[in-house]
């Protein structure tokens, strides 16, 4: 019977990355998600895998790239500044269909920023990692146990669909420790025959390319990917509904800032009002089914995150109008206080109860 | 007895064949328009060729075959 | 046709038998040939995977018969390092322009080179950006006229050219380099050796090995191939000389580990096998 070990998000994700069958990892150093390379340094020459420090976090992007190609199962991790750098090589992988995943323990931005936890880079992650029409699957975990999860389920969505899989976490998360149960190590993976392992002579020649110079050729190829895209938003929306069933001020919150939520909505439970989370863990595709499912109840929506307010436009998009929403945000790598959150849901419970 | 054979669907008459030939045997044919527009090598006397593959080395579309 | 004729030359199995892309008398087409011969030489078709660059050979893809993948521009030595530790029994070459190379794609191939990657890569330097219409590339010689440098590439303001192999032969983790041309019988046959022993160096583990092609863009230069061959000779050559600019094996060694190891002979800490000796 396996045991519950405490450990660093960082490292978490690490380990259930090795459990989940990633015997390559490409990476460059950063803040602050050095412990999950470090990690990776020490773990993948004890289990035959390949950690590599590369040049650039372009240079490991596309290592990841080249490695996904050749069939691996295959992780890259940084930050906010590294992640931007990415973005070059995350638009090739989507545009060869290539799996892979992507580990944004975030922090403060724009430019360097600051190394404090942060959630500045939700648009990045879910509107444009890179250029051209695509996107990529994101988690976004908020306990140290689901960044276990998640990296481990990221890599059999990856190959299930495909696409490249964002785990987007932060520094809080990144660098808290909380108990863990590890996943079991896959001793199966899936077939790849698409893959450039060398035709053996066996069969015609695989070619992964994302250049299509006609242009029926690409809009084609474009319009089959976002056929997938639709059947990854049928099936693939998670989300945690916290004292929802009764909620008339829902907070929507995710990754780090979800658990200050979730403590001030106890505390406002607490005082008598009615006060739920909507916690989105899969960032894209967005949770809307959720949602729907509290627009009976609901009389104000309260988004709560570590950015300047970003994922509230797209709680603004499923809401269509028929809830107000507010934003409450800090940034520049200070985590909001659920003393703060409080106030805001006893603001709009006062201003909904009139 | 050597001999070469020009595929004109490969050919893009870029001529390196013909400067490549020792024994001056390959011109590029004026009255003979490819399907991709050029005017492809061909041998003009067969009898002279050597096999030397001067002009496969040469050529970068792997138009010309040589025989002996 | 005689009983006994044979046929000494033809298009090689593991160029495929498509019309390539390039413009007439483009050498790219000369150096994938001996690509392909190399491969069919070897037997090697079936275990290769080629990375092909941006540039006029991005479409090389369709062209060998062997796995292929496109990198992003300038990242093919990347992407190889990665196919060849995920497959280290494949045989794994990237295919470079000198802009995808010694440009935007420079870091990559330094510490790709300097990491010892196991690969082979063949280097294209016609001095010129092909495919976007005749930019000035890194390998533009001074005072060569480009569309963006109309007046000449002023090395006051754009700087002088990177010879390649040059640069990459301070590099321990080299095990070969050769910088060659195709613009002769001659020549070719000397490049096809050079392009053999760059892959037997690979399957043999000697290390990183990379073959500098010197070549021509009739196009972009605005010169006929015979006449761009011509320009190349003068000008070219002579600051790209043609040789071996670095072979650990005919140094003695049987690999570029070792050539390292003997360079750094007098460091303790990279020795921990003498400590305490």
């Amino acid at each position: 019977m396996a045991e519950k070990v405490l450990m660093k998000g960082n490292e978490a994700m690490a380990e259930s990355a090795i459990r989940a069958g990633c015997r390559f990892f490409f990476g460059y150093p950063i803040t602050p998600q050095t412990e999950l390379a470090a990690y990776m340094s020490k773990q993948m020459p004890k289990c035959g895998g390949t950690y590599l420090q590369a040049e650039s976090e372009i240079a490991a992007i596309n290592m990841v790239y080249g490695a996904s190609a050749a069939g691996a199962r295959v992780m890259t991790s940084s930050s906010s500044p590294g992640i931007s750098l990415k973005g070059e090589g995350i638009s090739y992988m989507a545009g060869c269909d290539l799996p892979g995943v992507i580990v944004n323990v975030q922090r403060g931005g724009p430019g360097l920023g600051g190394i404090q936890p942060s959630q500045s880079d939700y648009w990045q992650a879910t509107r444009a990692t890179g250029h051209g029409d695509f996107q990529i699957m994101v988690y976004a975990p908020s306990t140290v146990q689901e960044m276990a999860d998640y990296a481990y389920l990221a890599f059999d969505k990856a190959d299930e669909y495909r696409i490249p899989v964002m785990i987007l976490a932060d520094g809080m998360l990144g660098q808290m420790m909380e108990p863990v149960l590890m996943p079991e190590p896959k001793d199966e993976l899936p077939e790849k025959p698409w893959a450039t392992t060398g035709h053996k002579n066996e069969r015609k020649h695989n070619i992964v390319d994302s250049l299509y110079l006609t242009p029926d050729a690409l809009e084609r190829l474009n319009r089959e990917r976002f056929e997938r895209y639709e059947v990854i938003k049928a099936n693939e929306q998670r989300a945690e509904l916290f004292m929802c069933d009764d909620a008339e001020i829902v907070l929507v919150a995710f990754g780090a800032s979800a658990r200050i939520a979730r403590s001030a909505v106890v505390a406002a439970r607490e005082q008598g009002i009615k006060a739920g989370l909507i916690r989105p863990i899969t960032l894209w595709p967005f949770p809307t089914d959720a949602f729907e499912s509290v627009m009976d109840t609901a009389r104000d929506f309260l988004v709560v995150e570590m950015n300047m307010g970003q994922m509230v436009e797209d709680v603004r998009l499923v809401s269509e109008g028929r809830v107000p929403v507010e934003f409450f945000g800090r940034t520049g790598g200070i985590i909001p206080t659920p003393a703060e959150v409080l106030k805001r849901i006893e603001a709009a419970h006062e201003r909904v109860g009139e | 007895m050597a001999r070469i054979i020009v595929d004109d669907y490969f050919c893009k008459g870029c001529g390196l064949c013909v400067d490549a030939c020792p024994v001056q045997i390959l011109e590029l044919d004026m009255a003979t328009i490819t399907e991709k527009g050029y005017h492809p090598a061909f041998c003009e006397d067969q009898s002279k060729c050597t096999g030397c593959m001067s002009c496969a080395l040469m050529c970068p579309d792997c138009a010309i075959k040589v025989m002996r | 046709m005689s009983a006994e004729e044979k046929v000494v030359f033809e298009r090689p199995h593991a160029l495929l038998p498509v019309i390539t892309n390039y413009c007439p008398g483009c050498p790219h087409g000369i150096v994938h040939r001996l690509v392909a011969e190399t491969i069919d030489e070897l037997g090697i078709e079936g275990e290769t995977v080629g990375v092909a660059p941006v540039g006029c050979a991005v479409t090389s893809v369709d062209f060998f018969g062997c796995d292929m993948i496109e990198a992003a521009h300038g990242r093919a030595p990347a992407v190889a390092t990665a196919v060849k530790r995920v497959h280290p029994n494949n045989v794994v070459f990237a295919y470079q322009g000198d802009g995808d190379l010694a440009s935007i794609g420079m870091a990559e191939t330094v510490h790709a080179a300097t990491r010892g990657e196991n690969i082979t890569v063949i280097f294209i330097n016609n001095a010129i950006y092909g495919m976007t219409g005749g930019q000035m590339a890194p390998t533009s010689l001074p005072h060569q006229i480009t569309q963006t440098s109309p007046y000449g590439r002023d090395t006051t303001t754009a700087g002088f050219p990177i010879r390649v192999s040059e640069l990459l032969s301070s590099l321990d983790g080299v095990a070969y380099l050769e910088r060659v041309t195709v613009d002769s019988p001659k020549n070719v046959r000397k490049a096809k050796k050079a392009i053999k022993k760059a892959f037997q160096n690979q399957i043999d583990g000697v290390g990183y090995s990379l073959i500098e092609v010197v070549s021509t863009c009739p196009t972009n230069w605005g010169l006929s191939p015979q006449d761009s061959f011509n320009w190349m000779r003068e000008n070219m050559l002579p600051y790209y000389p043609l040789g071996v600019y670095k072979d650990v094996v005919a140094d003695g060694f049987a690999n570029a580990a070792e050539a390292a190891a003997a360079r750094s002979a007098d460091c303790p800490v990279a020795h921990p096998e003498k400590a305490g000796a």
